[in-house]
């Protein structure tokens, strides 16, 4: 019996949403593991400040993908949501973890770079970028062989620690380092940084090269572990997984010409991303979990499902034209952290920028000229603001 | 379903506690969310509209407090989605094609509020005031319907409506019905009003604390007025909202109601107990007001109030004391904030002028604690009122928990996390409001700034000596 035509079209809406995440969500991780893998302080300084340009006004909003996938799951898919959540608790809580752990490093990281925390919370925000895409990869592992129960009684450990679960986990890690040094090229790029466009060019070839040989690996694994989705990969999906070796290589070539097109780059290096990941949903249909969970069986009644189009088409009016105008504003470089706030401070006067404290006075030669130096830079500020319009008016 | 329908001699309270911390955490984040963007473009429109530079510098500093909270809000939030799951798979394997509705619309709203918020807080820059400003906007709305959405999939754990059951599964759900179950306009209402309460208190108590030490500038009794306003407005709306939901829940939860008001036997003439303690079928160290429960009721002292005896005992919420104190602390700060914010209402409408004594100060310093108290007390009620039903009357919380073992590994890790966090949300703005305080400007974005630190020059501000700042947080730094 094949799953009526809703389900179906819920489950292609949840795929599309989890190969979203994985795009944007997994570039986010994978900025973190470039960072992880930056070297020292002073070495790794400008690879670093350019990930986190790039991502911190954009990270949160790339987070909710993932959210959307937990809601899309329960909603229209209950019962493997709830067996998913029991068979699978530790690898998730462990990716939890992760994801508290990286939204506290992100959360914190400008502050504490004055506090002088900053290699902790960089540390903490580079490990966690490790954890989150292994355990999830794990997870995904774990479903794709049939090894999660329709009915589990407690924790399946063997689930997620199979070969191809593991192997999936580190195929997930390759895959965010891959998308995340293509997408970090042309933001080098944009920003005139020559030797950065390299660096992760570099980068982005190496993990390109990694990704496809775990996957490779992970794909002759799955013929013995799980063979109706191998079977579906080389059968009803093998065009989407063919477009996604094309597309792989051709980003491969790109890098090897430096032909570093923004647009050419990211849309491929996405397609590549992308397809796997609709592949795989492809590969399992008819089931949610091979072969124990059929889409008819496993799916919620028809008006949840109706409901959750109704959300899908508010995202695509409301969300959809949000994201286009966050990327835009932020490629455009419009979205940086706010300098000082000298000016504002003057003009509230909150400032008395009164020469000649005691401090100043007993202070030593060296630090008298430097406040000297402050102290007239701040005048000409403030002059230059009482004769030009003000900054915000 | 059905086996794991008879895994049921699992433990709960592990998992009960966990979802508790998670949710009692994540909610005072959560009012930000909800409602400090509103406060910041209120500060920031008289800014751009005054050209008022206190107010615009206010707005900006709030943006950054705004941006820190906000993110451990997102963290924490994902925490609970997560948590539906991991906890309670007996509830979402059943109930998540009904429940799920709700929050897959406040999904949408999340993703607005994200995107806006990436928006408005690292705009400031280089947007024209007035985009700028109305790159707010949908922060504010998203975070109120947002907010509606997840409390309505609450509600609805309180009144379970829109879904019919064939042989304990689902099998049809009008989404409709699941978002306005009859709890949800009392519910949504009052945790808006509670949002706003808690956000503007806060904030204000900040500048109530800097004007106790003498810091009476235009930026702090701007900084105070304009959420002490805001909150000041929601006050006497959440007084009366609470004393109509509190007959709602009579009606609707009266097993609930029964637990808030000390009523162990339906009776006529119930008592209203202030404090006191519940043990035996006894009330220590209360005093009652004698037929009040019943007049608060039906508005007469013969009006019959359902005590917790008519169901059987296993029915009943544990921990009555403990739901009658939340109550009662709730209550009482709600009267509490009305009274200050009257105070300061009635002096505006005859002086026009703000009230500095300490004797407001003071209590409006402590005002935000307060506030986050209450609504805590709030979910309490709410929360434990409705055990030992996790969906009022359908799905006992003991049928909904997780089998897996290692719950009690994960609420450790919860607790300490947790801790580390609220240390640090509270720590970092208090670093950053110091750092302003000192008010050097090079401090400030030290790699934006063209000329370096130097170890004397700052420490100046209008109403303190001038110091010499510590080298720690003074010297050249190094990324």
């Amino acid at each position: 019996m094949s799953p009526s035509p809703d389900t179906i079209a819920v489950a292609a809406i949840l795929i599309m949403v989890i190969a979203a995440y994985a795009l944007f969500g997994g570039a986010d991780f994978g900025g973190g593991i470039w960072d992880l893998l930056a070297g020292s302080a002073e070495r790794g300084k400008a690879p670093r400040d350019l990930i986190d340009e790039a991502i911190t006004p954009v990270w949160e909003a790339n987070h909710v993908w993932l959210v959307f996938v937990l809601v899309l799951l329960w909603t229209a898919f209950p019962p493997a949501f709830a067996a998913i959540m029991t068979a699978l608790f530790v690898p998730l809580s462990l990716s939890l973890l992760g994801i508290v752990l990286r939204g506290v490093g992100f959360a914190f990281r400008h502050t504490a770079e004055r506090l002088r925390m900053q290699q902790l919370t960089g540390a903490l925000f580079a490990a966690a970028s490790l954890i989150t895409p292994f355990f999830m990869g794990t997870v995904v592992g774990a479903v794709a062989t049939g090894q999660v129960p329709v009915h589990p009684v407690g924790n399946v450990v063997a689930a997620w620690t199979s070969p191809t679960a593991i192997l999936t986990g580190l195929l997930f890690v390759a895959a965010c380092a891959y998308v995340s040094a293509v997408f970090l090229v042309p933001e080098a790029r944009q920003r005139g940084r020559r030797d950065l466009t390299r660096y992760f060019a570099l980068r982005a070839t190496a993990a390109g090269v990694v990704t496809g040989a775990l996957a490779g690996v992970t794909f002759a694994e799955l013929s013995v572990s799980s063979p109706h989705v191998f079977a579906g990969l080389t059968g009803i999906a093998l065009p989407l997984v063919t477009i996604s070796i094309a597309a792989g290589m051709a980003v491969l070539g790109m890098l090897w010409v430096r032909w570093y097109h923004a647009l050419g780059l990211r849309v491929t290096a996405a397609i590549a991303v992308a397809t796997v990941v609709w592949g795989w949903g492809l590969a399992q249909y008819p089931y949610l979990f091979p072969t124990s969970l059929s889409l008819r069986a496993g799916s919620a009644p028809k008006a949840s499902l109706v409901g959750e189009f109704v959300v899908a088409g508010l995202a695509l009016l409301l969300v959809a034209p949000g994201f286009v105008l966050l990327y835009f504003l932020q490629q455009r470089r419009m979205l940086v952290a706010a300098e000082t706030d000298a000016d504002l401070r003057l003009a509230a006067q909150l400032e008395r920028p009164v020469p000649g404290q005691p401090a100043a006075a007993s202070a030593p030669v060296a630090a008298r000229v430097t406040t000297a130096l402050v102290l007239a830079l701040l005048a000409i500020r403030a002059i230059r603001d009482v004769f030009s319009s003000p900054d915000r008016r | 379903m059905g086996a794991m329908a008879h895994v049921l001699a699992v433990n709960p309270v592990p998992a009960r506690s966990q979802m508790g911390s998670s949710l009692g955490f994540h909610i005072i984040l959560a009012c930000f969310g909800i409602s400090f963007a509103a406060v910041t473009m209120t500060a920031e429109w008289i800014g751009i509209r005054r050209g008022d530079a206190a107010a615009l510098l206010l707005a900006r500093r709030w943006s950054k407090v705004m941006a820190v909270l906000i993110a451990v809000g997102a963290v924490s939030g994902t925490v609970l989605s997560y948590e539906m799951g991991l906890l309670w798979p007996g509830l979402m394997g059943r109930f998540g094609a009904a429940i799920g509705f709700p929050f897959s619309l406040e999904g949408i709203f999340f993703f607005l509020e994200a995107i806006f918020v990436g928006v408005y807080l690292y705009g400031w820059e280089r947007l024209s005031p007035w985009a700028h400003w109305w790159s707010g906007m949908p922060i504010v709305v998203a975070g109120v319907l947002g907010a509606m959405s997840v409390v309505a999939a609450n509600s609805w754990m309180n009144s379970p409506a829109g879904y019919t059951l064939s042989h304990g599964k689902i099998s049809s759900v009008d989404p409709v019905s699941v978002f306005f179950n009859t709890s949800t306009p009392y519910e949504t209402a009052h945790m808006l009003l509670a949002a706003y309460m808690v956000t503007g208190f806060l904030v204000a108590g900040v500048y109530a604390v800097g004007m106790l030490r003498g810091r009476r500038d235009r930026y702090h009794r701007l900084g105070f007025a304009v959420p002490f306003t805001i909150a000041g407005i929601a006050a006497p709306l959440q007084v009366m909202m609470g004393d109509i939901i509190a007959r709602f829940i009579e009606h609707n939860q009266p097993v609930k109601f029964a637990a808030m008001e000390y009523v162990p036997r339906t009776t006529r003439d119930a008592p209203e107990w202030i404090g006191g303690i519940f043990i035996n079928g006894h009330v220590y160290l209360g005093a009652a007001i004698p037929a009040f429960d019943s007049i608060l009721v039906g508005f007469s002292p013969h009006t019959r109030v359902i005590g917790w005896d008519s169901v059987p005992p296993d029915r009943r919420p544990p921990l009555a004391t403990l739901i009658h104190l939340s109550f009662d602390l709730m209550v009482g700060i709600g009267f509490f904030l009305l009274a200050l914010a009257a105070w300061q209402g009635w002096w505006w409408w005859f002086h026009r002028r703000l009230l500095v004594t300490p004797w407001f100060l003071v209590p409006c310093a402590i005002s935000g604690v307060a506030a986050v108290a209450a609504m805590e007390g709030g979910w309490v009620v709410t929360e434990v009122g409705r055990q030992p039903w996790i969906v009022y009357r359908v799905l006992l919380v003991s049928n909904a928990v997780t089998p897996a073992s290692g719950v009690p590994v994960t609420l450790g890790v919860i607790l300490v996390l947790y801790a580390i966090l609220t240390v640090v949300s509270i720590g970092i703005p208090l670093f950053m409001s110091r750092r302003w305080r000192q008010g050097a400007p090079a401090e400030e974005e030290t790699e934006q700034v063209p000329y370096g630190p130097s170890q004397t020059h700052a420490g100046i501000s209008p109403d303190r000596p001038p110091a010499v700042r510590r080298t720690s947080s003074g010297g050249p730094e190094t990324r």
